[in-house]
């Protein structure tokens, strides 16, 4: 799960991580009364949505007096930002955050997140601050520090005094490095983080050690420990299509194609997009029902796959091993009654169950096309879509 | 022969009475699988489907001797759960259990280091030898016994490959799923090195999907000491960057962990990969006659 950076430097605050002073603010009035409270002579206003790179993409401003303070609020509110990783339809601006200005010394790069290779947690940093971490591990991968904590001892003094010697920073500043670095670290395993990014890691005119922007990414599966976290999850910042399937507990992505999946497990869901795509055209999304899913749940799925106006044709592809074949059938058999199907299905069951779920199916008086492999139900599924 | 698991394997359910282990407990007593009894606290004492159901694994342990355990757990109790059966004693340890906290995974897997168990899972389908021991959720009737290996990180795409196996005649020795999260028990390295061991096991296929590095480590090992040949097939091709597809491990980050990066990794090491998930079988038997 993403949250906005206002709500990751308020919990970058309860550690103890120092961050420029400022609040979240929802309209222009807000923005001036923030402004005010804060206290000039310089502010920044920053768009809050979930998506890197708002500053190459103007969603990031300065201004040096009230006034500009509501004129950048009101030209970014509202606005649709597009950067590198909202896509071309970019986000619409509904929040922003006002900030004290910092006086910036050095920007540096600081990031955790779980070496699955070493089982360890990685802390990550570099003098390259500001940049993209990617390009810095791509272009010059000997800038980037990194010291593996082991999770059952926990982030130690001299890994703080590496990471802090080896970004070059002076005796003075590496006490508040080191705090830092530490607190950082309580709050990824007390909240089970999954990435914590700190881009830039500011060293400020006055030695303080700030974190100018945040971004906190969190274990979907630690979130029933953490009320606390969940409870900042941000449904605008999420496809309504998205969001209507994690109520049924169903993995749904949307994707741009034009066939719609409804599969059972991740990796034959993914490979039902792959086989789609070698066959010449798109899928639509990636759904997974899971491995024990309800007839209620597969209506759902069926529901959301037939509310994508981009959807030609549905492809259901079902190896049932805990699922059973014949609920897969009347969940979609239910969800046709509710809604009318306008476009053509390819089927294709196995496993438990499978022949009672064709009867069911066929007896439904649907117009289904059946498929006994997977090959099958994708050349099917490409051809209908192509009509 | 096999690997971890065979005809004399005895086996406890952890999770026992609840529905899913009731479910699958009887779908693994029905496969043969010598199951022995099972684990819930509180419930000690009592019979489930016919066999003892105790308190702790230590008492079971004891009682029955079980060298291998088989957790439904739910995940809140599942890293307590593993670290019960390790303390215990079990050998291996199948864990079906899906959405345990990646940071619970982390301490487990030190603490097991230091024990002799070997982990497989979590959220994965379990390990079947054929026609001798299924221990997890996989449709039994589905495998054939054989001489070829099966690793993958999926469930569902694993019966796919192993029905197109046994659909060409072609049986299997012992298939794993190492599971789908990001930290998991066992690693494709681990199971290769297995099978690389194992005299009855001729070839291997190797079912991969996008996330981590765990492919391109495999390639590294086959390339080094693998003797047998290796069939594969990476999901994820049209996979999204940075969106979680199902799988907490699944998810291309930072760039890394795309399925081209690893078809290439293994095509290097002469891994042949499969270009479609419907035709690892066929991809399979070109390597292997």
């Amino acid at each position: 799960m993403n949250i906005h950076e206002y709500q990751a430097k308020e919990l970058l605050r309860q550690y103890n991580v120092r961050v420029p002073r400022g609040r979240a603010a929802f309209s222009v009035e807000d923005a001036l009364r923030a402004a005010e409270e804060l206290g000039g002579p310089v502010w920044v206003i920053k768009a809050q949505i979930h998506a890197g790179g708002r500053g190459k993409a103007g969603g990031v401003r300065v201004a040096n007096s009230l006034e500009e303070v509501g004129d950048h609020a009101s030209s970014l509110l509202g606005m649709r930002l597009v950067t590198h990783q909202t896509g071309p339809q970019g986000k619409e601006v509904k929040k922003l955050l006002i900030e004290e200005g910092v006086h910036i010394a050095r920007e540096l790069y600081l990031g955790i997140t779980i070496d699955r290779r070493r089982s360890m947690i990685a802390m990550m940093a570099s003098a390259e601050g500001g940049m993209e971490i990617e390009q810095v591990a791509r272009e010059k991968p000997e800038a980037i520090h990194s010291v593996f904590i082991d999770p059952t001892i926990g982030f130690l003094p001299f890994q703080g005094r590496n990471l802090g010697y080896k970004l070059g920073l002076t005796q003075g500043q590496l006490r508040e490095g080191s705090k830092f670095f530490s607190g950082l670290y309580r709050l990824f395993v007390e909240k089970d983080c999954s990435l914590a990014e700190i881009n830039p890691l500011v060293v400020t005119k006055g030695d303080e050690i700030i974190a100018l922007d945040a971004k906190l990414n969190f274990d979907d599966n630690g979130l029933f420990r953490h009320k606390e976290i969940e409870e900042l999850r941000d449904f605008d910042e999420e496809d309504p299509k998205e969001v209507e399937a994690s109520k049924y507990d169903l993995s749904y992505i949307k994707l741009d194609g034009s066939i719609g999946c409804m599969v059972n497990g991740a990796g034959l869901a993914m490979a039902t997009m792959d086989i789609i795509k070698l066959h010449g055209a798109e899928p639509a999304n990636f759904l997974d029902v899971g491995g024990g899913a309800s007839v209620e749940q597969v209506k759902a799925a069926f529901k959301i796959l037939m509310s994508d106006e981009n959807v030609r044709a549905i492809l259901v592809n079902i190896f049932g091993g805990i699922m059973r074949c014949d609920y897969v059938a009347s969940g979609i058999v239910e969800a046709a009654k509710d809604v009318k199907l306008k476009v053509p299905l390819v089927v294709r069951l196995q496993g438990t169950n499978a022949e009672l779920g064709n009867e069911i199916l066929l007896n439904s008086g649907m117009n289904i096309v059946p498929a006994s492999s997977m090959e099958e139900a994708a050349v099917k599924a490409v051809e209908e879509a192509s009509r | 022969m096999s690997i971890l698991v065979d005809r004399n394997t005895t086996v406890i359910c952890q999770g026992f009475t609840g529905e899913y282990g009731t479910f699958h407990s009887e779908r693994c007593l029905e496969y043969g699988t010598r199951l022995v009894g099972g684990v819930t606290p509180g419930k000690g004492g009592s019979t489930h489907l016919g066999l003892p159901v105790f308190n702790t694994v230590e008492e079971a342990v004891e009682e029955t001797a079980a060298d291998a355990s088989m957790i439904f757990v739910p995940p809140p109790f599942a890293a307590d759960a593993i670290i019960e059966a390790a303390s215990a004693g079990i050998r291996v340890i199948v864990t079906i259990t899906e959405g345990i906290p990646v940071l619970d995974m982390l301490r487990v897997k030190h603490y097991l280091s230091t024990l002799d168990c070997r982990l497989i899972g979590p959220n994965c389908p379990g390990i079947i030898t054929p026609g001798e021991c299924k221990i997890g959720i996989m449709p039994g009737d589905i495998h054939k016994r054989g001489p070829v290996g099966v690793i993958s990180r999926s469930g569902t795409l694993t019966y796919e490959a192993v029905e197109q196996l046994t659909r060409l005649g072609i049986g299997q020795s012992t298939c794993i799923g190492l599971g789908g999260d990001p930290i998991t028990g066992t690693s494709f390295v681990e199971a290769l090195e297995m099978f690389n061991e194992d005299p009855d096991t001729e070839a291997v296929v190797m079912i991969g999907e996008i996330g981590g590095s765990a492919e391109e480590e495999a390639a590294e090992y086959i390339r080094r000491e693998f003797k047998k040949p290796v069939a594969a097939f990476i999901s994820g091709m049209t996979a999204p960057k940075g969106k979680r597809m199902g799988h907490a491990g699944a998810i291309i980050s930072g760039g890394k962990g795309t399925a081209e990066e690893k078809v290439a990794a293994l095509e290097a090491v002469g891994v042949k990969v499969a270009k479609s998930p419907a035709e690892i079988g066929k991809t399979l038997a070109s390597v292997y006659h």
